[in-house]
């Protein structure tokens, strides 16, 4: 009966499309919200992954800022610097097993820079946090002036690009990483001590009077073995003034109760969305089970059986939510592919799109509920059509 | 082939004065055979449908029994017994039972497509029947399109595709002019001349000349005129 059902939905176009544009609705909503819950989980993911340090240490003014987290896990604009000594004070702990010094600089919007961009300088010969990363994009060791820009820069490996003046090469571009470091670009010591005694120079620096030699914006630390990071943590704190030392579990921590509590409210909504649609199904159903009564008891008569008849209502339902659930599939790609971007910034929270396998197993998976959604629906109204009294409906209509 | 009731009483649970129950149709027997046209009078609510839906398997007896080739018709799942309607019945209900999304050619064969069944020899003898009923013309149009006689002949078309030996029809002519009603009789009579056993159920006596067998019930209950 695959065919009168088809038939059926085809004979019916506007019944049909409205059921359609439900189901669509439905699918778009509950995949959308899924794989923006995806995203966040991946980007929290890669934000871990990147981090790749123990504990970091940063003058303790910089704590008061408020996206002094966004800065040093997120690549986010801004910047903040301690004295040289006090580095050299922190390295001198017990426990610690590397270490490596970073520089922060934000470029400007203003004529002397191509782009306002976060720039991040570390120490090749000592980072254990980038260079990884970077490997990945670019084998080689960074030459002065050369950079490493963010995926999502608008710039490409041989471009030149300006920061306070001084032209910069772009080495490499990197994979995305669902945070602001997409839109970073990273040097070595050479070149950000230069970017950042223009930025001086040219009084565009908004720390002041800063000398880039002896200067550093975060030690980045790995403990030794036997050692825990608390007691690393602790002893800096202790011993060495005007910084603060945290551990990288506790700032990703704040991270990821922000992104647990998003989770949860998507989680809400996607039950709530899913309820509603198929209450909105299952009546749209009975309303059009009811108008064709009278078509059942006639399929009845020429000879339907009560499971036929049932099986006629579920194949429609099931086909008519199936292309909704395609076309809704489609609506939330559309949505969230090209606006990911705009969602990352408007949540504030790491987000990186799964790749394609996760995402057609999402699809595949929204087809799969919008379809179940469907037969659900429809089980009501097949079941009421099963036990169909065609003497009464026939009778009835005339 | 032959059908045959007996004994057939159809009681429904309804409130009235005295009693709860309403005896529609009261210990019933009869038997319809091969290559006669049997028409059942009576005037509204005397039973005739109900007696027409027991026998073709549409409605199950408080008591009594249908047979068909020797089978009790509620002895059978409904598996079975569907199947034996849409191949050995031909049922034309009242009034107009088309099916509006489907085009004329489709409602004729509905009783194939329902089980997946008909192909190019069917779909011909669809257009010889249509050719019969002067309605071979409107083979794609939509029922919306129709006339009330034209549905009234595509239904009796739909009713006939498969051949059946047997074949019921309620009150076929209750809405059509007197040149449709003699049309749908002569159909229907010559149906009955090609073998098959034909019930017609109506009050009207433009029947009765057509009739093998005439019937009539009053109150449920059947007597037999000629």
């Amino acid at each position: 009966m695959k065919s009168l059902a088809v038939k059926n939905l085809k004979g019916k176009p506007v019944r049909t499309a409205v059921l359609i544009l439900l189901s669509a609705l439905l699918t778009a909503a509950v995949f959308g919200a899924s794989v923006i819950v995806s995203s966040l989980r991946t980007g929290l993911g890669s934000l871990e992954n990147r981090l790749g340090a123990d504990i970091m240490v940063v003058p303790y003014e910089a704590t008061t800022q408020k996206k002094f987290e966004n800065i040093v896990l997120q690549g986010a604009t801004g910047y903040f610097y301690m004295d040289n000594k006090r580095a050299e004070q922190v390295m001198q702990t017990e426990g610690i097993k590397q270490a490596s010094a970073q520089y922060f600089l934000a470029s400007t919007s203003s004529s002397c820079c191509s782009v306002a961009v976060q720039i991040i300088g570390f120490d090749p010969e000592t980072d254990f946090t980038i260079t990884p990363w970077v490997k990945k994009s670019y084998g080689s060791q960074l030459k002065k002036y050369d950079v490493v820009v963010g995926n999502d820069l608008n710039a490409f490996v041989g471009d030149s690009i300006q920061f306070f003046g001084v032209e910069c090469h772009v080495a490499a571009k990197l994979e995305r990483t669902g945070t602001s470091f997409d839109t970073a670009a990273f040097t070595n010591t050479e070149t950000i001590k230069e970017l950042i005694n223009t930025s001086v120079v040219k009084k565009m620096n908004s720390v002041g009077d800063v000398d880039p030699d002896n200067a550093v914006s975060c030690l980045m630390i790995n403990v030794a073995e036997g050692y825990t990071p608390e007691q690393v943590v602790n002893d800096i704190n202790l011993h060495v003034k005007k910084v603060k030392a945290i551990r990288s579990e506790e700032l990703i921590s704040g991270v990821s109760q922000s992104l647990d509590g998003v989770c949860e409210v998507i989680g809400i909504m996607i039950a709530a969305v899913w309820l509603l649609g198929l209450v909105i199904l299952i009546l749209a159903f009975t309303m059009s089970i009811n108008e064709r009564r009278k078509e059942f008891a006639v399929l009845r008569v020429i000879g339907a059986s009560r499971a036929g008849l049932a099986g006629i209502v579920l194949k429609e339902a099931c086909l008519s939510c199936l292309l909704g659930s395609v076309v809704g599939a489609g609506i939330g790609l559309l949505v969230i592919i090209p606006f990911n971007g705009f969602i990352e910034q408007l949540m504030g929270l790491p987000f990186l799109l799964p790749g394609a396998g996760e995402l057609v197993k999402y699809i595949l998976a929204a087809l799969a509920l919008s379809v179940i959604s469907g037969a659900l629906a429809a089980a009501v109204s097949a079941l009421r059509v099963s036990r169909i009294d065609t003497g009464v409906i026939l009778r009835g209509d005339n | 082939m032959s059908l045959t009731a007996e004994g057939l009483t159809k009681e429904f649970i309804r409130e009235t004065k005295n009693t709860n129950r309403f005896t529609a149709v009261d210990n019933v027997s009869l038997t319809l055979d091969s290559g006669e046209l049997t028409v059942l009078m009576g005037r509204s609510g005397s039973g005739k449908t109900t007696l027409l839906n027991m026998l073709s398997g549409l409605l199950e007896p408080s008591s009594g029994r249908v047979s068909y080739d020797g089978r009790s018709l509620y002895e059978m799942s409904d598996k079975q017994l569907s199947r034996l309607r849409n191949k050995h019945f031909g049922v034309i209900p009242q009034g107009q039972t088309a099916i509006h999304s489907l085009s004329v050619m489709e409602n004729i064969m509905l009783p194939f497509a329902l089980y997946g069944e008909g192909g190019a020899e069917d779909e011909s003898y669809a257009r010889e029947l249509m050719e019969r009923l002067d309605i071979l013309q409107l083979e794609g149009a939509k029922p919306a399109e129709l006339s009330g006689g034209e549905l009234r002949r595509m239904a009796i078309a739909r009713a006939v595709i498969r051949k059946p030996p047997v074949i019921f029809a309620d009150e076929p002519t209750g809405d059509l002019d007197d040149e449709n009603t003699i049309a749908v009789f002569d159909f229907l009579k010559a149906l009955a001349g090609e073998g098959a056993a034909v019930l017609v159920v109506t009050h009207e006596n433009d029947a009765k000349p057509y009739a093998d067998k005439l019937l009539t019930m009053s109150s449920g209950r059947l007597n037999e005129c000629e």
